[in-house]
């Protein structure tokens, strides 16, 4: 097989090595494990159908993200009034913590000033950085976004989980690209 | 692809393939992640590193070690024999005319660099045409279009089809009096294709065109005769043929190499230095500025050793088995599609699921000690061609099993089923 031509190939004798595998998790498993608290019902539940998915029209203020690692690209589109979040919505491809994270970022930005915004901005990402422990948040701004909480265990899809916020911080303050790395 | 069942030559079916015996020169292969053994899955990216090569590295740590080229002293001219006598293994493992041929850079991506500042920024012009295919790595992608953006030239691509096969017709049609340089690669990462490159060579070399051939996905698995391909340029990794990383060869033939210019200044590539004048080195050193990674160098050397005392057909055929026998088992979960469906393959198996994201699949096998790679692979190109935004990719090497076959189809069904 000399340069790639593939004729003539030998027949291989399969000789397999005595290693026992167990056999994978059992969903039963899935759910006792730090994958389910990664793969929460409701982010599956978000990436499946996400919220406010869609190019705004009447967008004021837009960026678009990128996670180079993976090639995640998402376009995140803001109406800003009188600097709140008059509407917000986002389209693009990425994987199901980064979708889930920004259709519920769209949800918990609604109605919300510019202030308000950047200040959720921090406290989400300190919590799936590890930096911030979500006990001590008691004014519990973060609600329902401490489902992402479990992303801390997974070092790697933090970029996932943070790549919207970052796209929205872009948008809110006029630059055009951004992206994780 | 070409395996015909038929053609059991009794003499091979006897002599087994002990891939449980291989399994024990690999000592990374025996740990435990996440509480499993360890599924590695992701020889395309980054192969792991026999025994023989690791204390290969070792004895010249411990006993050689010493700048090469430079001293009069016992531990120079050691460390320069052993480097040497890498550069020599090197030479017959492509089968190389000479030694000097082959030069040793940081893999394959520094080769094709080096060869785009020698030859390309010598000798590209403005009008000039660049070809290289639709599915290549980065790697022989952005050096080329970095050149043509310098120098006025234009970058031409030859398309594939569906399955991930090179259009032929349309390669002869892009080549003409104005192509000056052809890159191409001669197994594709993102899909395992196998690049009928032999006769793409011989279609440039009518017109008098050089040909670079990016070979860091073919040396690992087939013997690769660089006269017999009569490609002017092939460019290699060793970290991805179970060298260290850090090592890596570009060949050229001589001719091509003496005219070139230089790629970096520095220590050893010169015969001497003045204020007013550097006279450059001979082949290879001309092209082997600063102190190298001698340690990886003399690795691959042993990497080399180590696949030539392998029987090569039998492993390629190893790995074919796991590639047709992986194909099987993973197209038949509802909703996977392999991306990458070439006649002629490599053992690398791309592919996607409905509605799951490759990162999704990469984080759930990983909890079972399986690697893979989820993401564009480094050809983005690739991606878009078929209109996904990533794949998952298992590659296969010669020391994997049906088994680690069978933990990764179950594996997969337990993915779909978390996500339906």
């Amino acid at each position: 097989m000399v340069n790639g031509e593939w004729e003539n190939l030998p027949a291989v004798a399969h000789q397999l090595p005595t290693t026992i595998y167990d056999s994978p998790f059992t969903i039963h498993e899935f759910f006792m494990s730090e994958l389910s608290e990664l793969y929460q019902q409701v982010i599956l539940d978000h990436n499946k159908k996400p919220r406010n998915f869609r190019k705004l029209e009447a967008a004021n203020h837009s960026a678009e993200g990128f996670n180079p690692l993976c090639g995640d690209q998402l376009t995140v589109y803001l109406n800003l009034e009188e600097d709140a979040v008059k509407e917000i919505s986002f389209e693009g491809s990425g994987c199901a913590i980064s979708k889930a994270a920004a259709s519920m970022m769209t949800q918990a930005l609604k109605g919300k000033s510019k202030e308000q915004a950047e200040t959720l901005f921090k406290r989400f990402h300190g919590m799936v950085a590890g930096e911030l422990n979500i006990g001590e948040d008691d004014d519990d701004i973060l609600g329902n976004l401490r489902v992402f909480s479990g992303v801390r265990e997974f070092p790697v899809r933090v970029k996932c989980a943070t790549l919207p916020w970052h796209t929205m911080h872009a948008a809110l303050n006029n630059q055009a690209i951004t992206s994780t790395e | 692809m070409v395996i015909a069942e038929n053609s059991i030559a009794p003499e091979t079916a006897n002599a087994a393939f002990d891939v449980a015996r291989i399994r024990e020169d690999f000592p990374v292969l025996r740990q435990v992640v996440n509480g499993k053994p360890l599924v590695y899955l992701d020889n395309a990216a980054s192969s792991q590193v026999p025994q023989d090569v690791i204390d290969r590295g070792s004895l010249y740590l411990e006993d050689e070690h010493s700048n090469i080229h430079r001293g009069v002293h016992y531990l120079s001219q050691k460390a320069t024999t052993a480097y040497e006598g890498a550069r020599e293994k090197v030479k017959r493992f492509i089968n190389a005319r000479e030694s000097r041929e082959c030069i040793f850079v940081r893999g394959a991506t520094e080769g094709i660099n080096l060869v785009m500042h020698g030859f390309g920024r010598k000798f590209i012009t403005a009008g000039d045409e660049i070809i290289i295919s639709a599915m290549e790595h980065h790697a022989n992608i952005v050096p080329w279009q970095m050149l043509c953006e310098e120098k006025g030239a234009q970058l031409r691509v030859i398309p594939m089809n569906d399955a991930g096969e090179l259009l032929l017709d349309e390669y002869d049609a892009l080549l003409s009096e104005r192509t000056k340089f052809v890159a191409l690669t001669h197994i594709s990462n993102a899909l395992g294709t196998v690049n009928p490159i032999k006769k793409m060579i011989d279609q440039a070399h009518k017109y008098g065109v050089p040909v670079l051939i990016d070979g860091a996905q073919s040396a690992p698995h087939m013997t690769v005769d660089v006269q017999d391909l009569d490609c002017d340029f092939f460019a290699f990794s060793g970290h991805k043929m179970f060298a260290p990383t850090g090592s890596g060869v570009v060949f050229g033939k001589a001719a091509l190499l003496e005219k070139m210019n230089p790629f970096q200044g520095g220590g050893d590539m010169i015969k001497s230095v003045t204020f007013e004048k550097t006279i450059y080195g001979d082949l290879p050193n001309k092209f082997e500025a600063g102190t190298p990674a001698i340690a990886s160098q003399i690795g691959l050397g042993a990497a080399i050793d180590y696949l030539s005392a392998l029987d090569r057909e039998q492993a390629a055929a190893h790995e074919q088995e796991l590639l047709r026998y992986a194909t099987e088992r993973i197209t038949a979960i509802e909703g996977v599609r392999v991306i990458g469906t070439a006649r002629a393959k490599t053992s690398v198996l791309s592919f996607v699921i409905d509605d799951i994201h490759p990162h999704d699949i990469g984080t759930i096998l990983d909890q079972e000690g399986i690697a893979v790679r989820a993401g564009h692979h480094c050809a983005q190109p690739v991606m878009q061609r078929f209109n996904v935004p990533a794949t998952a990719r298992a590659s296969f090497a010669f020391y994997n099993t049906k088994e680690e076959v069978d933990v990764l189809a179950r594996t997969i069904e337990r993915v779909v089923e978390i996500f339906s």
